[in-house]
Order: structure tokens, then sequence, then C-alpha cells
């Protein structure tokens, strides 16, 4: 009886610490430190998951007042310039969204009051893919693309 | 010593704040070369910028960003000599910091 029960102990601390290692590995990646890191829109698959649990819609509505800069042929894929800008007021947040990646949301931008709507950042695109700006004034959504053909993928190798 | 290179300046009523972090930025997707096996993921997740401790941007990062990510941004009612303060927070649960004036 007493043996029995300590199979039992000795099974659950097994358990237990593999758990501990997978974490420590990043396997289970920890969500430790940010509330505010959507982490379901983070890890979504496709593009109207992650609009819909970072925006609560998938909606957007198509505008050319969206400027994308990227180039039009990316060599390397590691390292895509992508800026977007508007000229709309009242821009709450910006999104940038490679469609092709395996997590196609790659960030968002949270504008203050003080801040243009204008951010520049340099992007990983697994393949020629269309860059997506999603602009979020208010409650509504605004989105606008670009295609980019990629070279050499810049996630995996 | 921090890693993050910040240059701000003021134009016309805007100021351009440009900034370079020193990361590896690892999606977790991707495999070692020699091992064989999943690099795990470590990247930027939050970059909060400040100025004069009023909270300018707030990014949220996925592994999508480029290893060494660089991030500009403007704002209004910035000026010369006011303090930009730049801080990360990475999935592991490691911050950096850094400051710097508008020029």
């Amino acid at each position: 009886m007493i043996d029995a029960k300590r199979r039992i102990l000795l099974k659950g601390s097994l358990a237990a610490g593999t758990v501990g290692v997978a974490v420590g590995a990043g396997l289970l990646s920890p969500s430790l430190v940010l509330a505010s890191w959507n982490e379901a829109a983070f890890h979504a698959k496709d593009l109207p998951t992650a609009l819909t649990s970072l925006m609560g819609s998938d909606a957007a509505e198509t505008s050319e007042a969206i400027k994308i800069k990227a180039p039009d042929i990316a060599e390397n894929g590691a390292v895509v310039p992508v800026t977007v800008e508007t000229d709309m007021a009242g821009v709450k947040s910006i999104a940038i969204v490679a469609d092709q990646n395996q997590t196609p949301l790659i960030a968002s931008f949270d504008l203050g009051e003080s801040a243009v709507p204008f951010v520049s950042t340099r992007i990983k695109m697994a393949k020629t893919s269309n860059v997506v700006a999603v602009v979020q004034t208010g409650d509504k959504l605004y989105s606008n693309a670009k295609e980019v053909k990629v070279t050499i993928g810049g996630c995996g190798g | 010593m921090s890693d993050i290179k910040i240059r701000a300046k003021l134009k016309d009523g805007e100021t351009e704040v440009k900034c370079l972090m020193s990361h590896p930025m690892e999606t977790g997707l991707r495999k070692d070369s020699k091992t064989g096996e999943l690099v795990p993921a470590h990247f930027i997740q939050e970059v909060v910028c400040k100025s004069k401790d009023q909270v300018v941007m707030t990014a949220n990062w996925s592994g999508g960003i480029s290893k060494n990510p660089y991030l500009a941004f403007k704002f209004k009612g910035g000026e010369v000599g006011d303090p930009i303060e730049i801080t990360w927070t990475d999935n592991m649960g490691e911050t950096q910091n850094a400051a710097d004036k508008i020029t």
C-alpha cells in the first residue's frame, strides 16, 4: 500500500518535472509579463482571426489614404523595410501584417494622442505575399495592401 | 551601456524618433543549422516610447520583426531638449531602457 503511494508520488513529480523543462525551453511560451500583449492575435494563423482578436472585427475597408512604403522585390525576406503612413484623423492604432507568414500579424502600434500616424520598421517575410496595413480610427478599420516579392524567405532556414 | 540607439529630431513641428535595438528576435520556428533543433522563441514583445513621461506610442511585436529591430515614429508637441525614453520587454522577461533628448 505504501509502496503504491510512493509510485503515484513519483509519477506526479515526474510529470511536473517535464512541464517545468518544457517551460524552461520556451516550448510553452509563458505569458509572464505583459498583460497588453495580445497572445491570441499574435498566434493566430490567418489574418481575419488575428484582426478579430486584436481589434474586435475583421471588417476593414480598403483605403488609398493609407500609404505603404515597401520594396517591390525584397532579396532578403529576413529584412524588409516597411513604412506605413496615413493622413487620416484620429488614428488609434496601426497594425502590420504579412499574410503568408505562419503567424501573419507582425506588429501593432498603439498611438498616443500626440503621435502622428507614421511608423517605420523592418519585418521578416516567409515568401512573396501582401504586406497589409490596418489602421484603426475610432471604431472603424481601414486597410491597404502592397505586394512584396521575396527572393529568399526570412523565416526558418 | 545600453544597446538602444535613439535619434530624435525636431522638424516642422514634428519630432521624428528613430531607434535601433539589439536583439536576436527568434521566432521559435527556426532550426539550428548544426543541431537541427528548434531555436527557442526570443523576441521583443513590447516597446514603450515616452516623452516627458507621457506615452507617445506602444508597439506590440511578434517574432516577425527583423533581428536587431529598427523603429521610427513621429509625434507632435515635442521641443528641443525634451527627453525621449524607450523601454522594451521581451518574451523571456528581459527588459532594457534608454533615454535621449530631442535635437
